[in-house]
């Protein structure tokens, strides 16, 4: 009997011991299209990561169980080794030289050349490249493909899905290809493109060609996959053949989970009036556009807003805030706040905590005093003294030692003191210096988004507490954003559900997950 | 987490290591370099408490220009190299001041009053450019200055200077290459309450003025739009978030620098006794740079400090090297000596990661 | 109709862009136009010159190319090459060895130095990867340092030097002017022809044209192939197992070497070498040509360098008189042309910043229209 293709055997992997892949068993035949779905966070890319053998996981301590390749084990030194092996990977990000015509593109580093004497001399790197033979392996990939793209083009001047199909062609012009791994491959590509590369899977699949296809749109999964595989919290949920199932039951699967605590610290809604409103808004943040948001946000609740990535659940903190170019109406107490003008909102007593910790949370270079303190001594002068009648503004350290203490105490961060450097803190200790600095603003309104991002259980818990506490015992406004949808049902009264950059419904927390689970793939581009 | 905790328990030999490892390797062979050169000083004939004067000389000469550094670096614009611009402004006010017939201590406090509106406007003009080009400063921050140095060679011959101190004797116009400050601010601050004790004297004066500006300094980085522009520097995007308009910042900065660079080169000029123009500013850039680099900043961070041992050191090793390597072995290459010092510590600051974690 | 008006705004943005774009050239033939007649040089003078500087300078400009193409920005550290350059030849001046085969040996000689300089140069510049420039032209400094440690006291006193006719008095160290006399113009004068009065030394000519195929040849080739991939994204180049770090290095290898047979053909055209300053201008005013000639930091082709070389000694040879003319003072033309080759140096380097910058924010601009037009 023939070994299949591709045989995965109990693979483990954990980040510091943090287990994000438990015993993954999984096999694929040739020819064989493979549907891999999943929230984010499910383990899917480390998956595929640890496939592809890439350094990460090397670098992070390996993984355990077996990779067989038509019944051989293999161990990939690196993802040169996998395509060597036949396994090529299409990723999320284009890996393309942008002033290179696609037929360059296609054989990067694989040119066909022809020898001269020079290069008998001076080595194989002085070979003219043979243009012809390249035109002709070009076009012979894209024929491949099935979905017609100028080989001459340059990659500056196409469409983004041309970009994509040219990644794909890359791939299919590898002879060895055995198993190509499509990463969300369809969603910057037109609904009509999208078809043409469901159109071509199905041709590598009678090919020969196994694919693994990574995906959001689910009903593109049912169209074109011979089975479904669902990952959740780093295990296989569910293997099942695509004939048998469909979209309402893959969803519950992703998102399905025993309902816990979740529901336990619930309180009443608050019935009050609106406290911001939002109108029309776009956000022009890469990979996270917003396209036409509207939401109303009441005093004193604490909203959650979830979404699957890439979606525009995090374009709409920085779009009001200011971070990215925004457009639309935003509606503060009654007044209107400018976009793209970060200042105008702090005024307003607004705040915002980052998801980009170390980008735009955190002055990883100063201490933890002047972390804290500065957007509160910017924007409000406080821990400031007036120094010749006011003339000065003189940084007061000891009203910043002292803010900067008071909050490593309520926070627990741990830290040396409070003058330690920010980058020398764990990633949890990070978040909790982020959520002090907006803290001491005392703002009015707080948007804080993705708060457990990458941190370990314990300070998770201690952040969303933290959160809790400020709006209840402050009454400020939340608005708290997050992929974990069972950590925005813990402590939001509301959740809003953000899809193709548009907000696809509002539940109460307490709603069931596959409710959730229905509107987060609803209108998923 | 026990990173944490093994930091607490730190002995007082990690500390020290850990001293040495951020005061840098190169730093360190220039310090203990420059230490032999005053060891070997007296053996070599060369009086210690003469050159102990030199080293206060050209520290009081310099050490502004090496300062005017630091705003910049501060906000994130990277090492000044287009320091000539503001020097143009310090020259402008240098020979507008004597031509209008200032003399003395006047003709240095009118240079200074003159310099700055010039400081003001090229500063603006300056930081408006690099404000476009975020990213690519240094480099072009070098060419504005090769640029600006250029275009004030023909301006030299051109604007209508008359004073006869200053012009070409035969042609009547256009002013000399090096012009003498005799009657006019020669030693006007380094005289100031000089003390001299035996050989050694000390340009009390001058120094003076520099512990003013360097306090002034450290003061402006002690207030809230001096916290900001550390912040700025330090990650703009941060800076962003908390509501900094970070182009104004850094525009400050740029003035600051300009200002401090045109007050830096009278003060280099009055303990020199003479003005040089023309193709003089053109490398006047490179010493302030690796001065400061020396003295332990590197292209993002730098304070008094670093101002103050770098001159220390920098200058050290400018005056000591003729001196001493000449008697030692009866060549002078402390020219050669400077070159491959003060270039090689920039190389060092450059090929080194950013030290900001982004 | 209203398509009519279309073409028409179109063209006129064509027109407009294509100046925009070649702004520089452009302000130098506007120069150049005025500076011609007033300088009062005949046609006849001024195209002798132009040929005798064409020769002199155009293979000296070419080893800017290199670099440009792997992405490594205008590659301030020719000057090393021009050392290397000036070394072979001080070395084969103190052998006597004269006349073509003095140039061919000073050639070959200066190919080990160029590459040990070239691999110095490539590996630091591997550790600043995004401020190459700047690096590069420190570099330049730092090596003269070293470069004058050499030849100011090391030669003739531990590297033997026997003539005393370019050794300085005291003992040690080359004289401020080595004399070239022995070989002057001897590639120039091999097969030089005369027409109608212009000297043109087809010899130089026809290396320089070989060079230029070779540079024609090199970018079919596997590593010119890949050197433009690694110039325009090193991470994709890497992820498809180029070498990144090698070819970068070798690119400004070769750049290092062809700028030392470049520093020696100029020299030999000279006939005299200043021994501490030749390098350290020959830079400025080879980068300040490319820049004329339309070329910025990232594009540059061999129509660039004839053109630059042209333009920019046009300006070059008219300017002090012009200037002359106009202010009654020669100095300020001089002084013209200096902040002139500055100057365009300065502006080519904010366009290109500038260009960079307006790239990513343009990417912003269509998002947004597209999302407008989705409304």
């Amino acid at each position: 009997m023939n070994a299949p293709l591709l045989e995965l055997k109990n693979i483990k992997k954990d980040f510091f011991g943090n287990q994000v892949l438990t015993d993954i068993n999984l096999t694929l035949n040739e020819g064989e299209v493979l549907g891999l779905v999943g929230e984010n966070g499910a383990g899917k890319s480390t998956l595929m990561k640890i496939l592809f053998g890439m350094n990460v996981i090397r670098d992070t301590g390996g993984y355990g169980g077996d990779v067989l390749l038509n019944g051989q084990k293999v161990n990939f030194a690196s993802p040169f080794d996998a395509l060597a092996a036949g396994i090529g990977m299409v990723h999320q990000e284009f890996s393309l030289i942008p002033g290179f015509s696609a037929t360059e593109n296609i054989l990067l580093n694989r040119e066909p050349q022809k020898k001269s004497v020079v290069s008998e001399v001076f080595g194989q790197r002085l070979n003219t490249l043979d243009r012809s033979a390249m035109r002709k392996g070009a076009s012979d990939a894209i024929e491949k493909m099935g979905v017609e793209i100028d080989g001459e083009m340059v990659i500056n001047d196409m469409p983004v899905g041309h970009k994509q199909f040219t990644e794909i062609a890359r791939e299919l012009s590898k002879e060895q290809l055995k198993l190509l791994i499509l990463d969300e491959p369809t969603a910057v590509l037109t609904e009509r493109e999208a078809a043409a590369l469901l159109d071509s899977i199905r041709g590598m699949s009678s090919r020969g060609i196994a694919v693994i296809f990574i995906t959001h749109r689910l009903q593109e999964i049912l169209n074109v996959c011979d089975k479904v595989v669902v990952m959740r919290d780093g295990e296989i949920v569910k293997d099942v053949a695509a004939q048998e199932t469909n979209v309402t039951e893959i969803t519950r699967w992703m998102v399905g989970r025993s309902v816990n605590a979740a529901a336990a610290s619930h309180r009443e809604p608050p019935e009050s009036d609106t406290v911001m409103s939002i109108r029309r808004l776009w956000v022009d943040m890469p990979g996270e556009t917003v396209r036409d948001v509207s939401l109303d946000v009441r005093r004193g609740e604490i909203l959650g807003i979830g979404g699957l990535a890439g979606q525009g659940k995090l374009g709409i903190p920085n779009g009001v805030m200011g971070l990215y170019q925004a457009g639309g109406t935003v509606t503060f107490e009654g007044k209107e706040i400018p976009l793209n003008a970060p200042r105008k909102c702090l005024d307003s007593q607004l705040a915002f905590v980052s998801e980009d910790r170390r980008g735009v949370g955190l002055l990883l270079d100063e201490s933890l005093e002047w972390n804290i303190a500065f957007p509160a001594m910017q924007i409000q002068d406080k821990f400031l003294k007036p120094l010749l009648g006011g003339l000065i503004k003189w940084r007061d350290e000891k009203a910043i030692a002292d803010v900067t203490k008071r909050y490593i105490d309520e926070l627990q961060i741990r830290c040396t003191s409070s003058r330690q450097k920010a980058k020398e803190l764990s990633g949890g200790n990070q978040q909790k210096v982020c959520l002090a600095k907006a803290f001491a603003l005392e703002p009015q309104f707080l948007f804080v988004s993705e708060p457990t991002r990458g941190i370990d259980v314990g300070a998770k818990a201690l952040v969303l507490e933290a959160l809790k506490k400020f709006n209840r015992e402050s009454g400020v406004t939340i608005v708290m954003i997050s992929s974990e949808l069972e950590e925005l049902r813990q402590i939001c009264d509301r959740i809003a559900i953000v899809s193709g950059g548009r907000i696809a419904g509002i539940l109460p927390a307490t709603d069931s997950s596959e409710d959730f689970g229905a509107l987060m793939v609803s209108q998923v581009v | 987490m026990s990173e944490n905790v093994n930091k607490a328990n730190r002995t007082f030999t990690d500390r020290a290591r850990d001293a040495v490892q951020s005061f840098g390797l190169p730093r360190m062979i220039i310090a203990v370099f420059l230490l032999v050169l005053f060891i070997a000083a007296p053996f070599v004939g060369a009086d210690f408490w003469t050159q102990v004067t030199n080293l206060f000389n050209r520290f009081s000469w310099n050490a502004v220009l090496v300062l005017a550094m630091v705003p910049m670096v501060h906000s994130g614009c990277g090492l000044n190299f287009g320091l000539p611009l503001g020097i143009i402004s310090g020259l402008l006010g240098a020979t507008l001041s004597i031509e209008w017939g200032f003399t003395g201590l006047a003709s240095f406090v009118m240079a200074v009053l003159i310099a700055t509106p010039f400081a003001l406007l090229f500063g603006v003009g300056y930081g408006w450019l690099l404000n476009k080009i975020k990213g690519g400063e240094m480099m072009i921050a070098t060419y504005v200055g090769f640029s600006s140095v250029s275009f004030m060679c023909m301006m030299w011959l051109l604007l209508p200077y008359h004073k006869p101190d200053m012009v070409w004797g035969l042609a009547g116009k256009g002013l000399r290459t090096t012009i003498s400050l005799e009657g006019y601010y020669a030693g006007v601050l380094s005289r100031f309450l000089q003390i001299q004790i035996g050989k050694l004297v000390i340009p009390t004066g001058a120094l003076l003025v520099f512990a003013l500006l360097a306090f002034l300094m450290w003061a402006f980085l002690h207030t809230k739009t001096g916290t900001a522009m550390t912040a700025v520097g330090s990650n703009p995007t941060f800076a962003r978030a908390a509501g900094i308009n970070i182009d104004r910042t850094r525009m400050l900065s740029v003035v600051m620098s300009t200002w401090l660079a045109a007050v830096g080169i009278l003060m280099y000029e009055q303990g020199f006794g003479f003005i040089q123009l023309y193709m003089a500013p053109f490398n006047m850039a490179l010493p302030a740079v690796s001065a400061i680099l020396i003295g332990g900043a590197s292209v993002n961070k730098a304070s008094i400090a670093n101002v103050i041992i770098g001159t220390i050191l920098f200058q050290g090793i400018v005056t000591m090297t003729p001196t001493v390597m000449n008697s030692m072995i009866h060549m002078d290459i402390s020219e050669v000596i400077r070159i491959i010092v003060s270039n090689g510590m920039i190389l060092y600051a450059l090929t080194r990661r950013t030290e900001a974690t982004r | 109709m209203s398509q009519n008006n279309k073409k028409e705004t179109s063209a006129v943005r064509k027109v407009l862009g294509f100046l925009g774009a070649n702004s520089v050239p452009v302000m130098f033939i506007l120069i150049c136009a005025v500076c011609i007649p007033i300088s009062g040089f005949s046609p006849a003078y001024l195209l002798n010159e132009i040929v005798t500087r064409m020769g002199r300078n155009v293979f000296l400009i070419l080893s800017l190319l290199i670099p440009i193409m792997a992405g490594m920005g205008v590659n301030f550290g020719m000057t090393l090459g021009a050392m290397a350059g000036e070394i072979a030849l001080i070395f084969v001046t103190d052998w006597q060895i004269w006349g073509i085969p003095g140039v061919v040996l000073a050639m070959i000689i200066s190919i080990p130095l160029s590459i040990a300089l070239g691999l110095l140069c490539g590996k630091i510049l591997n550790m600043a990867k995004g401020r190459e420039m700047v690096t590069s032209y420190i570099i330049s400094y730092f090596i003269n340092g070293v470069y004058q440690l050499v030849v100011l006291y090391m030669m003739g006193s531990i590297i033997p030097i026997k003539h005393s006719t370019i050794r300085l008095p005291r003992g040690y160290g080359i004289r401020n002017t080595v004399s070239l006399l022995s070989m002057r113009q001897s590639i120039d004068n091999l097969l030089a022809i005369r027409v109608a009065g212009v000297k043109i030394p087809v010899l130089t000519f026809l290396i320089i044209a070989l060079m230029c195929l070779v540079i024609v040849w090199f970018r079919r080739t596997k590593l010119g192939q890949d050197m433009r991939a690694v110039g325009q994204d090193m991470e994709v180049a890497r992820d498809a197992g180029i070498n990144v770090e090698r070819t970068r290095i070798i690119s400004i290898v070769i750049s290092t070497v062809l700028a030392g047979f470049g520093m020696i053909i100029y020299l030999q055209n000279m006939g005299n070498m200043p021994t501490y300053s030749a390098h350290s201008q020959i830079g400025m005013f080879c980068i300040a040509a490319l820049l004329v000639g339309g070329a910025s930091v990232d594009r540059a082709s061999i129509g660039n360098v004839f053109l630059g070389v042209i333009l920019f000694h046009l300006m070059f040879i008219v300017a002090p008189s012009a200037g002359g003319k106009i202010t009654g003072d020669t100095m300020i033309g001089e002084y013209f042309r200096v902040f002139v080759s500055y100057g365009v140096i300065t502006v080519a380097l904010v366009m290109y910043e500038t260009k960079k910058r307006r790239a990513k924010a343009s990417l912003g601009e269509q998002l947004r229209a597209a999302q407008q037009e989705g409304e």
